[in-house]
């Protein structure tokens, strides 16, 4: 083991990580309003990726990527007015076969519109082959690309929740959802708000990460499940700790690779979810208290 | 055995023997061969039937299990043991009768073991899977149980793909027949497709009549005490945790023995029957049929299953199970029996008799 070859794998594991912690903050915005777990999630992503590189034939790359982004917005939307708005109490057991099944048609229907190839965005900046060298180590600026945007992302979404109304009747609601509607907030509107949100990004961060690890009909699934191990690691409904947890098990993957054979890789994550919910559901860096009192 | 079981049973086996004799009366046996297959995927439905309707317990790796046992029963039935000959355990193995000797693809000699053998030891390991994989998952509930599981199948999954002494992504094939008696042996050989037919409906006929009992007896209680109100079953005395851990072992025994019995009718298996979405498909099933209705789900399985072996979804496939899943969980989250349609008709038959009846 040499300290070049450990830098490169640890960046990689850097880039991988934020898209991981992205989708947990997915996760999170729709469970903190909702209670619910979507599992279409990773569709979200893969979606967000497969409209860019079809909008990109006709359009300018930063048009393209913006037009894929607004329409999975808008199908968030849609998915949570037809599917979700109108039930009442919903068992945990039924929205997990819902949003199982949606994920189901959503894939169904990307192999339909897309086939079974795997596609591609152009690179951001340069090709390929571009590097940026940093004494031994060598980056392609994609992978800058991925950070900045996820830190973006990420910056933008704590000042919305923070710093804004609208934000705030989202937090309002996450926290007790009946006190909010006391208040006058329209709980109903902030969960579509918080689908839309969540589907935003989650098709922003298929955009930017699509030129490096490519996108096909059925590559949201394995998304999905890093990004709920990252959700749990953090702690659920926490995004904060989402983005540390995220960068943890993308450095612990990519650095996986020199002592298990490439194919087992995916088992690590979700080795490491089964042992997190085995001895501390509440997160490593969850209150096991506040935990307890969650319904799930 | 509560006397409505007894009858119940005898309906399904009237149903079974009344479909052979119109197919062989009809011509049309190849049916047959999917209703086989259908009836070994059945297997797993009941299984998960009673988990997820009695305790009210998710699985989405139900698929792993089936393929655990398809494997076991596959990789020791085909692995030779003739280069090990020598080894102390192999020649204990061959003393007992456990070992057969066989002809592989090239009629090279190999020394395999028995598929009796083999399929008790898929069991056995089954077993012990799902007890240890049990314990720690059945004390999630929710969504937690839900990913926990879907993170177990996702794990076999990969396993057998990636690994090349099962095949990896080719499967493992030429499995040979399972000798059950003489003369009566699981195999896709078309001369034998009748027997076969009634060996899996054998099998799940049994299954089925030990599952009712089960729900009948006080166990059947609990387990629906549990599902009903979990701390309040806790509180008047029944062991939640016991209960739950042994009925998800039963469903994954359910679940290996239509894997490995599947394994042999076949002759071969492949990583797709360990793939997320054949659990997804297993539960899109029960929650069809209903969640705690055996007799609608072991319909709703054998129904769809046949429709999909024949090729009648085409390559919608997962489109058509996602679509049904979706609209039976929006409307009728109880299963498609709870739309109340079958008293709808009942009520509608007795009004036609009322109305034959001459005015008094």
């Amino acid at each position: 083991m040499n300290i070049e070859l450990f830098c490169q794998y640890l960046i990689a594991g850097l880039t991988y990580g934020t898209i991981y912690a992205i989708v947990a903050i997915g996760f999170n915005i729709i469970y903190n309003t909702t209670g619910i777990i979507n599992f279409a999630q990773g569709e979200f992503v893969m979606l967000g990726g497969m409209l860019a590189v079809t909008l990109d034939v006709f359009f300018p790359l930063p048009l393209s990527i913006a037009g894929a982004v607004i329409i999975t917005m808008l199908l968030g939307a849609l998915i949570e007015i037809c599917f979700i708005r109108w039930l009442k109490s919903p068992s945990v057991l039924r929205m997990v076969m819902i949003t199982i099944g949606l994920s189901i048609i959503i894939k169904a229907a990307a192999l339909a519109i897309w086939g079974e190839g795997v596609k591609s965005l152009p690179y951001f900046t340069g090709t390929a082959v571009t590097v940026i060298s940093m004494g031994d180590v060598h980056v392609s600026p994609q992978v800058l690309w991925v950070i900045g945007v996820s830190g973006l992302i990420v910056a933008l979404l704590s000042f919305f929740f923070n710093h804004t109304l609208l934000g705030r009747q989202m937090r309002a609601c996450a926290s007790n959802i009946d006190a909010a509607r006391l208040c006058g907030i329209d709980a109903k509107n902030m969960v579509t708000l918080s689908f839309i949100l969540s589907a935003g990004i989650g098709a922003l961060a298929g955009c930017v990460v699509c030129p490096i690890t490519y996108v096909q009909y059925d590559s949201g699934t394995n998304l999905a499940i890093k990004g709920f191990t990252v959700a749990i690691l953090g702690g659920l409904g926490n995004s904060t700790a989402a983005i540390a947890a995220g960068l943890m098990l993308g450095i612990l993957e990519s650095l996986s690779i020199w002592i298990l054979p490439t194919a087992f890789k995916d088992v690590i994550a979700i080795t490491i979810l089964l042992l997190i919910l085995f001895v501390r559901p509440s997160g490593i860096f969850g209150n096991a208290e506040a935990a307890r009192l969650k319904e799930f | 055995m509560a006397r409505s079981t007894y009858k119940q049973i005898l309906l399904l086996t009237v149903c079974v023997i009344g479909v052979q004799l119109a197919a062989t009366a009809a011509d049309k046996t190849q049916y047959l061969t999917q209703l086989t297959m259908a009836g070994y995927y059945s297997m797993v439905i009941i299984g998960l039937s009673l988990l997820m309707g009695y305790t009210g317990q998710i699985s989405l790796g139900h698929a792993g299990f089936f393929a655990i046992g398809g494997y076991t029963s596959a990789f020791l039935t085909t692995y030779n043991l003739l280069p090990h000959q020598d080894a102390p355990i192999v020649s204990l193995l061959a003393r007992t009768g456990v070992l057969m000797a066989g002809k592989d693809l090239y009629d090279a000699d190999i020394l395999v073991v028995q598929p009796w053998a083999a399929c008790i030891a898929a069991v056995l390991v089954t077993l012990v899977v799902a007890y240890v994989i049990g314990r720690p998952v059945l004390k999630l509930k929710g969504h937690y149980l839900a990913m926990a599981t879907l993170g177990f199948g996702t794990i076999v999954y990969k396993m057998v793909l990636g690994t090349s002494l099962v095949g990896a992504a080719d499967g493992l094939s030429d499995i040979p027949a399972f000798q059950l008696l003489p003369g009566l042996s699981v195999s896709g050989k078309s001369s034998v497709r009748i027997q076969n037919y009634y060996i899996a409906w054998g099998l799940v006929i049994v299954g089925t009549t030990l599952l009712l009992n089960l729900i009948h007896s006080r166990v059947g209680r609990a387990l629906r005490a549990i599902h009903g109100a979990e701390d309040a079953a806790n509180a008047m005395g029944v062991d939640t945790a016991s209960f739950k851990l042994r009925i998800f072992v039963v469903s994954a025994v359910y679940a290996a023995l239509g894997g490995a019995f599947l394994t042999h009718f076949n002759g071969g298996i492949g990583p797709s029957e360990a793939s997320i979405m054949k659990s997804v498909h297993y539960v899109a099933i029960v929650a069809i049929g209903g969640m705690a209705n055996l007799w609608g789900a072991l319909t709703m399985g054998v129904a769809l299953n046949f429709l999909s072996l024949r090729g009648y979804f085409g390559s919608h496939d997962d489109s058509v199970f996602g679509l049904i899943l979706v609209a039976v969980m929006l409307f009728a989250p109880e299963g498609i029996g709870s739309t109340g349609a079958p008293e709808r008709i009942r009520a509608w038959i007795k009004r036609l008799g009322a109305r034959e009846e001459p005015a008094p």
